[in-house]
Order: structure tokens, then sequence, then C-alpha cells
């Protein structure tokens, strides 16, 4: 396609620029002058880079990062494949597909701390029918106490909320697949899996892209559905970074190694979601 | 009034678009761009448009510089090859829009509209929602926007392009006869040599962003000034054949001799291309000059009053576009003559250096 | 391959309706195995609808669709052997050219050996083997829609291939080339081709037969010079040929038709046909291309006034007035143009009768429909 070049296009997106200084750069330099000083009351001093060596060497940071990753990995790969699912499985006209729509984008409008207490509640062993019924099934189910069923509530309770999205985004992307593909397929006398293959996902590639940036920025983000659920527990086993971040910079005031700790925590969401969009851009140009 | 590109380029990342175009188009002029897909014909009219800026160069009208100047203060009409109306607006509405933005009492607006829509004959659907009508009736009241507010320059981009055949012709012949009546400069885009024919004006051959000729359209038809004009500018494109003329005579890819004649005296020896065009190829000796030729049939294309028929020796192709119904299997040995007067030869590099002639015949059915 | 029977066919899509609208009226075809049919008409007048029941994406509310005999109307598109080519070009994206051609193949299970040289051979004839290497996304419309054609031809089972207005996005340059080579891939490999298309001079220099479709009717079904030289509907004479046919109305009188003073003298079969039907809706057709057009009077010419010229490069369309009737002549690029008036003449072979719109034949030998 042809781009037009104009210089009064900068006038247009001048507001932008100065709304994005106020809401993005000036309060991120703010971050970055606390981590790299010391501040203790109105005294400061400046101390480089030696809050950010600490953070690195922090074994409880360095714990919850791995937590993250499992957490952002598990979440891509359960939430990606099953929304596509999802979506191939959705009908394609007439009421039904109205209603699916709407019972999909259902989770989408709840609130995420009450996600939290929904789920707090439904987990309960004791009134919680999800606790109770699992319990009653033989299952010594107890998120509170187990850590590892506190991180099965997490991820459910994360699938829960955010397969509707991916599910939503590639059933707008199936649709705008022209009949001629689905035509020419069963011609060819395609399987399924080959349509899908070599039809469905090489068209849902830039709903997917947007999907998976979304989902891996959002729950490396995550912070008030398991805070509200297990509050970091049991001990320090579903504690995600943000929430670790928190206890750091409002509970213990130590602002300066926060500080530096959400330079890091930008730095790998902005290096994570970098590798994502050149590895699924790749070989569009060739 | 009129439109004047004075040394018009424009480059987008790197890539020329445009590549110095200079033009002038008079008021009440129509004047057709013809080139291929990507080359430059809608570039060139949205810098007539203003919708862009040019590279370098100017845009003139009426010899003042109207560069910086906006669309929207210009008066300038634009149709597109999609059928673009406001849908939500019945065909009347959509046809007032220009003149309801330019103020217009309502007395005047709802006599232009009539006036127009009666033109264009869509009045019976003046009070429908466009996504009622058909196509054609849809691009009808599209055009009827752009003419009703007496614009400057009207712009059509491949505007019959998503039409039936029949419904273009018709169009097309709407067309030539509503603007033989206004004073404003028309400028058409498209990729069909005949349809430039049929629209008659100018036509300006446009090829990867260069102007490749440009002026009366049977003038540019019948004198293309180079073989990509030539190529452009016919349906089937025209043969071409490499040839020499040496002192004595013509030789065709070293196997096809003929003594000079008259028509080819006063070139010089040298290589040289020829082009000859399908429709003056025949199966039979015509004329005195005519030069035969053994050739081998690949396909003939039959339609009901004309025949295709595409042929090929070692050397070269050629295509052969005859009247009547001619039934030939693949791989048939026949001859086919060339009228030699009807040569039109070009330089190596191109360029045209003599245009067939032509011979007018005095009989009116031979 | 197959032969194509379109048996007491029609459709309408509320068949059960208290008046159902039929999109497709009854009609009844055959088409023979090994042919190039073209199926012609202006949008809307059923032609994709009837591709539709072909391939099998529709089924027809009356009527049987019959492959070689055998009827498929319960039988899915995958299922009846059909390949089809559409209007904007369907490529698998991600996968090469090679890929591509030898997909329908693997999907049958052919062995490595038989996909390799299948393969090279339709790339070799569609002049595909210099890209068969390139991802598909990144070839140009023409070669996509060549590559979409291989995926039918590869096939040895292929019954018939059609085409939804194959031609629609592709540059008028290599519109030619590419209508060449599918009138010899037709001629080589003899596989019954269906085209659909809006465009006459598309249908018939590819068909051999084209079906010519109006308001969910073939009103014509025949060779394309049928077509061209003996149209028997009105909208048959208008619809083909560039410009259509002209036509006059005309009134008895007691030679057989007038045009005020002017007399058409008719043929024995003519005349019958003018006893028999009642009716006043009678007009006379001539082809542009049949119209005479003298410079000095003539015994059988009539002075008509020049009203204008269109140079048409290979052609020229001169519109003539004749009282008020406008008649279109076309006249060779060489001939030479009359001016202010001349005298035009209507050989009788090429003037055609019309009562009621519909052809009177001029003799009993075209009664093929």
């Amino acid at each position: 396609m042809k781009k037009t070049k104009s210089n009064k296009a900068w006038f247009l997106v001048l507001p932008v620029f100065i709304l994005v200084a106020f809401s993005a750069i000036v309060p991120l330099m703010t971050v970055v002058n606390y981590s790299i000083q010391d501040i203790f009351g109105a005294t400061r001093y400046f101390v480089g880079v030696e809050w950010y060596r600490e953070i690195l060497n922090n074994s409880r940071l360095q714990d919850s990062l791995v937590r993250q990753f499992v957490f952002s990995g598990s979440v891509l790969l359960i939430e990606v494949p099953l929304g596509i699912a999802v979506a191939l499985m959705m009908p394609k006209a007439g009421k039904w597909s109205v209603v699916t729509l709407l019972v999909l984008a259902l989770p989408l409008l709840v609130p995420l701390n009450v996600v939290g207490t929904i789920w707090q509640i439904f987990g309960r062993a004791d009134i919680g029918l999800f606790g109770w019924g699992l319990n009653a099934l033989g299952m010594d189910y107890n998120y509170a106490a187990n850590p590892m069923d506190a991180w099965f509530t997490v991820l459910l309770m994360d699938v829960w909320h955010w397969t509707s999205l991916i599910a939503l985004l590639c059933y707008s992307g199936l649709r705008a697949i022209p009949d001629a593909y689905y035509q020419a397929a069963s011609i060819d006398r395609a399987s399924n899996w080959a349509v899908f293959r070599y039809i469905q996902l090489p068209k849902l590639k830039s709903v997917l892209l947007i999907g998976v940036l979304l989902r891996f920025m959002d729950s490396f983000m995550i912070y008030t559905e398991p805070f509200v659920l297990t509050g970091g527990g049991p001990g320090n086993s579903t504690t995600f970074l943000s929430q670790a971040l928190t206890k750091m910079a409002v509970g213990q005031f130590d602002i300066g190694p926060a500080g530096a700790f959400s330079i890091i925590y930008f730095l790998i969401i902005l290096l994570v979601s970098w590798l994502f969009y050149t590895a699924m851009t790749h070989g569009d140009s060739k | 009034m009129s439109l004047t590109l004075e040394n018009v380029t424009q480059i987008v990342d790197g890539q020329y678009y445009i590549n110095n175009a200079n033009l002038t188009f008079e008021s009440g002029s129509f004047n057709v761009l013809l080139g291929r897909t990507l080359s430059g014909k809608t570039s060139l009219m949205r810098l007539m448009a203003g919708l862009d800026k040019p590279t370098s160069g100017r845009v003139l009208v009426n010899g003042l510089d109207v560069s910086g100047v906006p669309v929207r203060k210009r008066n300038v009409s634009m149709v597109y090859q999609q059928f673009i109306n406001y849908p939500s607006m019945t065909v009347f509405d959509n046809i007032a829009s220009p003149l309801r933005l330019a103020k217009e009492s309502e007395a005047v607006i709802k006599q232009k509209v009539i006036e127009i829509s009666d033109m264009l004959q869509i009045t019976p659907f003046l009070s429908r929602m466009p996504l009622e009508l058909s196509g054609g009736q849809q691009q009808r009241t599209a055009m009827a926007r752009a003419l009703v507010k007496d614009a400057d320059i009207i712009l059509f981009d491949e505007p019959l392009v998503n039409l039936d055949y029949k419904l273009r012709e018709e169009l097309r012949e709407e067309m030539r006869e509503l603007f033989a009546r206004r004073n404003t400069i028309a400028v058409y885009a498209t990729t069909e040599a005949n349809e430039a024919l049929a629209l008659g004006g100018t036509t300006t051959i446009l090829h990867e962003g260069q102007i490749v000729q440009s002026g009366p359209t049977a003038e540019t038809y019948h004198k293309p000034c180079n073989v990509i004009a030539a190529t452009l500018f016919n349906e089937p494109p025209i043969n071409m054949i490499p040839g020499r003329i040496t002192k004595t005579e013509v030789t065709f890819d070293n196997t096809v001799h003929f003594p000079r004649t008259s028509e080819l005296q006063s070139l010089q020896e040298g290589d040289y291309q020829f082009g000859i065009r399908p429709s003056h190829l025949s199966l039979l000796p015509k004329n005195d000059d005519d030069l035969e030729i053994s050739v081998q049939v690949e396909v003939a294309e039959i339609s009901g009053s004309e025949t295709f028929l595409h042929v090929r020796n070692p050397h070269f192709e050629m295509v052969l576009h005859l009247s009547g119904v001619h039934n030939y299997t693949v791989d048939e040995k026949i001859k086919i003559y060339v009228p030699t007067h009807k040569l039109n030869v070009f330089h190596e590099d191109g360029n045209l250096i003599q245009a067939c002639s032509r011979r007018v015949e005095d009989n009116y059915h031979g | 391959m197959a032969e194509i029977h379109l048996k007491s066919l029609a459709h309408s899509y509320n068949r059960h309706a208290e008046k159902p609208e039929y999109a497709i009226r009854e009609m009844d075809h055959v088409w023979h195995d090994g042919g190039a049919f073209a199926l012609l008409g202006p949008s809307g007048c059923g032609k994709s609808t009837l591709l539709n029941i072909i391939s099998g994406l529709l089924k027809p509310s009356d009527g049987e669709v019959l492959f070689n005999g055998v009827k498929v109307n319960d039988i899915l598109p995958q299922d009846r052997n059909i390949a089809q080519v559409f209007q904007f070009p369907v490529v698998y994206d991600t996968m090469s050219v090679f890929d591509n051609l030898a997909f329908p193949l693997r999907n049958m299970g052919a062995g490595d050996a038989k996909i390799q040289s299948k393969v090279s051979e339709i790339a070799e004839i569609l002049e595909l083997t210099e890209v068969l290497k390139k991802k598909a996304a990144n070839l140009t419309a023409d070669e996509k829609q060549k590559v979409s054609m291989g995926r039918g031809l590869v096939r040895d089972d292929v019954s018939a291939i059609l085409f939804d207005e194959p031609l629609t996005v592709i540059d008028p340059q290599l519109k030619w080339k590419l209508r060449r080579k599918l009138k010899q891939i037709h001629q080589k490999f003899k596989t019954t081709m269906v085209y659909v298309t809006h465009d006459q001079l598309e249908a018939s220099t590819f068909a051999d037969k084209i079906a010519l479709m109006y308001q969910g009717q073939v009103v014509q079904f025949g060779t394309p010079r049928e077509l061209f030289e003996q149209p028997n509907h009105t909208f048959v004479g208008y619809f083909i040929g560039s410009p259509g046919m002209n036509f006059l109305e005309v009134k008895r009188c007691e030679q057989g038709v007038c045009l005020g003073e002017k007399i058409f003298p008719l043929n024995e079969l003519e005349k019958q046909a003018l006893q028999m039907i009642d009716s006043n809706n009678l007009k006379v057709g001539i082809r542009p291309e049949f119209v005479h057009v003298w410079d000095d009077p003539d015994d059988s010419a009539y002075r008509a006034e020049v009203e204008f010229v269109e140079d048409l490069g290979t052609y020229k369309i001169v519109s003539l007035r004749l009282g008020e009737h406008l008649i279109k002549a076309r006249l060779q690029e060489d001939q030479k143009v009359p001016k202010e008036h001349a005298f035009i003449s209507f050989p009788e072979q090429w003037l055609m009768l019309y009562i009621d719109e519909f052809l009177v034949a001029k003799d009993d030998h075209n009664e093929e429909n």
C-alpha cells in the first residue's frame, strides 16, 4: 500500500506525546531517580547501581521471578490453545453465536478483586462448591494450606477469567477468513487438521500476536486476584513479582530497592514482549 | 481553467512513485490515464487532488501554485473503484451532501439533484438507501455526488472496474456524453486500452511512475512513441519482432528477408525492433508489400465474430486479431501475412523511429 | 473427467413458500465430457448459483445433477472430484508453491515420486517452475491464480474444473497470457471446464459452448458463433457483441414488416411465423458488424445522418440516425468514414426478425435448442 507523508501529522500526534510524557515518561524517570539514591526522610544519597545489585542477588525475589515465569508460561500454554479451540467450536452464525459470545464475554466484565473473591469462596472446602466438590470426590484439596492446590486454583482462576479474551479475538479472526478458502480446502481434500494448520492458523497469526502479548503482559503483572485469593501464600508459594514489589515499596518503604526492582521488572516485560513479537512476525517478509 | 503539473516528483521511502511528471489539462477536457496496476495512476491523481504534496515540482491551477492549498479548499471531486456512498443516507441525501456542505438553499439542492439524477437515470431510486441498489446504480450515485457540485476537477479512479461488462460499456458512453457538455477537467484512470479508446479525449500513458506519452487519444494510439506505449495501448499487446535493416533488405531474426519498401527506405542500416499490431496481420495476402511468414498455430481463441490466433515460429511469437471465425488445430502449420507498411519501427532502446503508415481504403467493405 | 447433466434442474431459496421465487428456473442441459463451457450473464442472473449447485456447495431444490449419469445431489463437494478457481486467488500462504501444488496429492496419500513428477509437469505447463520454491504469499495475483488452477490439474481424478470469474484481479496485459494458457491447458488435458463470467469476450474465446443466463434462465445455449450470428432472444443480441445488436421496432405491413415507409423483406418461414403469432411486439435486429455503409445511394440503401464516430483503434463505430432510430455500424480501421450522411443497407441474411423478443428462425436447421 502507498503511504502518504505530511509534516502536519506531527501536530496531530503532539497531544498524545504530551499525554504519554505525563502518564509514563515522567513517573518512569521518577522511579529511575529513586532507584539510584538512598532516600531516608529528607536525606538522600547517590548510590549508583547498588540497589540493582542487591535486587538481583535477593533470593526471595529470584524465587518470585522464577515463579512468575512459570505462571505466565503456564497461562499462555493453557489459554492460547484453549482459546483457539473454543473459537473453533463456536457456532458461526445464528442466535447461538450471539448467546455464546455473551457467555464468553461475561468473565471479562467482572472486576479483578471480585474475581479473586469469587474464587476464594468458590474454592473453600467448607462452603465453596468447587472446594467442597473436590473434597467430596475424595481429593484432599485446600488452597490455603497446600502450595500445589494454591497454584492450581490461581491458574484455574486466570484461565477462567481470560481464556475468553483469546477465544473472542480468534473468533473474530476466523470470521474474517473468506469461505473460498474452506471450499478450496475441501476440494483439495484437506483434513480438518490441515485446514487448521494451513488456513486458519496462518490467518489467525495477527490476532494471536495481539492475544499472546496482552496475556503475557497482563499475567506477568498479575496482582489483585492472587492477592485476594491467597495473599501470596501459603508461605510465599503464590507471591508473584508485583506482590513482592508492593511488599517492598509499600510494606517496607524501601523506595530505592523498589525503584530498582520496578525498572528491572519493566525491562523484563519489554524484552520478553519484544522476543514474542519478533518470533511471531519472523518470516513474514521472506 | 487549467491544471498543470510541473516537474512533479513524488518519492516515498526512497521509491519513485512519480518521476518528473509534466502535464497540462484544460477545462472541458476528458483525460485518460492509462497504465498497469501500480504504475502511478492513483499517486498522480492524489497529487492533482491535493491529497498528497509532491516531493518536488509544482501543481498549478490557472498558473498559480496550489501545492500548499488543502483539498477542502480546492474544488475537486473523486470517484473510486469501490462504490463509496454514505450508507445511512438516502440516495437523494447522498447526492445532496456536497451541496449541503456548500450551504446551498434547499430549493437549489432539489433542482440540482433531480437534474443530475435524471442524467444518470437514478431518479426512481432517490428515496432508497445505497445498499438496496445494484452495483451499477451505487456507482451512478457516487458519480452523481461527484458531478453535482460543479467541481473544477473530477477524478475517476478506475470507477467501472467492479461493474459488469455491458454496464461498463453503457456507462462509458454516458460519461462521454456527460462531459461533452461540461466545463470541467475530467481525469480518468484505467488499466484497459479499450476503455481509453472508447472514452476518447486525451490519453496519458504511465509506466513505473513515468509519463511515457501524452496526447489526443487517437494520435497516441496510432503513433506510440516507444515500445512500452505500443504494448500498453493495444489489446492484445502489439507484436514485437527484433530485426535488422541492411543496405538492400530487412531481416527478422536472420530468418525472414524482404526488400526495403518505400516506407522503410529512409531508415539507416542497423538493428531495430519492429512492432506490428495483431489486427494488421492477415491470413491472406492483401497488399502488394505483404510479407509471408511460416508459423505454427499455438492456440486459437475464437469469439463469435473474431479470432485471436496465437502463433509462433522458432524465433518469435505473434498474435493475430482476425475478424470472422477461423478454426485451427494446435501445431498446424500456416502462413501469415505482414503488411510491411504497417510496421512500427522502434530503435533498439525502444523509442519510435517510424510509425506505421495509414492508407485509407476507398472501398467500404474490402 | 465427466459429463455433467443438469436434469430438470431448478433452484429456489424458498421452495415451500406460497409463491416460491426461483433463482434458477427449470433447465435441462447436457455438458459433454471434456468440453469447455461458459456461464455468461450480468450480475444477479443466477450464474454463480448454478456454479455452486454444480460444485456441490448448494443443493438444488428441484431436479438432479448427474456426473457421468450418477446423481450427485447429495454428494459433498470434496467427494465430487471437482476443482475450483475463485475470483480472488486462494493459495495456502505459508506453503511454498511446490507444496501448494503437492497438497491435493499428499491429501490423497500419493507417493513422493509421483508427487515430484506430477508437480514438475504441471509447473512446467503453467510456467511456475521458476517460483516453485517461493512462498505462495509472495506471488503476484496472476501467479497465484495459476497455482490455484494447478492444484486442480495435478489430480488425475478431477472430473471438472470450475472457474468463478478467475481473471477479475488480473491486469489486462496478463489477462491475455492467462486466457491463452487456460485455452491451451484445456486442449491438452481435455478436462471438462466450466467458466463463469460477465465478460462476453472471455466467455466466447474460452468456451466451446456458452450458456447465456438472464433472470435465472438460460436464454440461449450454443456456440459463440451461434450466439453472435443468431441470437434467439433480443437479450442475447444485446448482451453478446460490443456494441450489441441494433434493434428497430417495426410494424406489420402487406409485404412483411415496415419501418415507416421502408419495407424489410422476409422469407417464407418468417412470414409464416408472423401470421401465426398475433403480436405487435415486432423488432428487427442487425449486428453493427453487418450493417453496410455506402458513400453513394444504392437501391436497397437508406440515407442516414452520421451522428458520431468512435475510433477504437482496430475499428470504428459510427452512430447513424435513421429517422428516430440510432444505428451503430462497425467499420474497419482503414475504411473511409462517411461525412455528415451515409447510405446504409442491411443484408437480408443478417437481418433477424423478433416477435415478442424471440427470434424467428430463418431456416429449419437451427433448431438445436
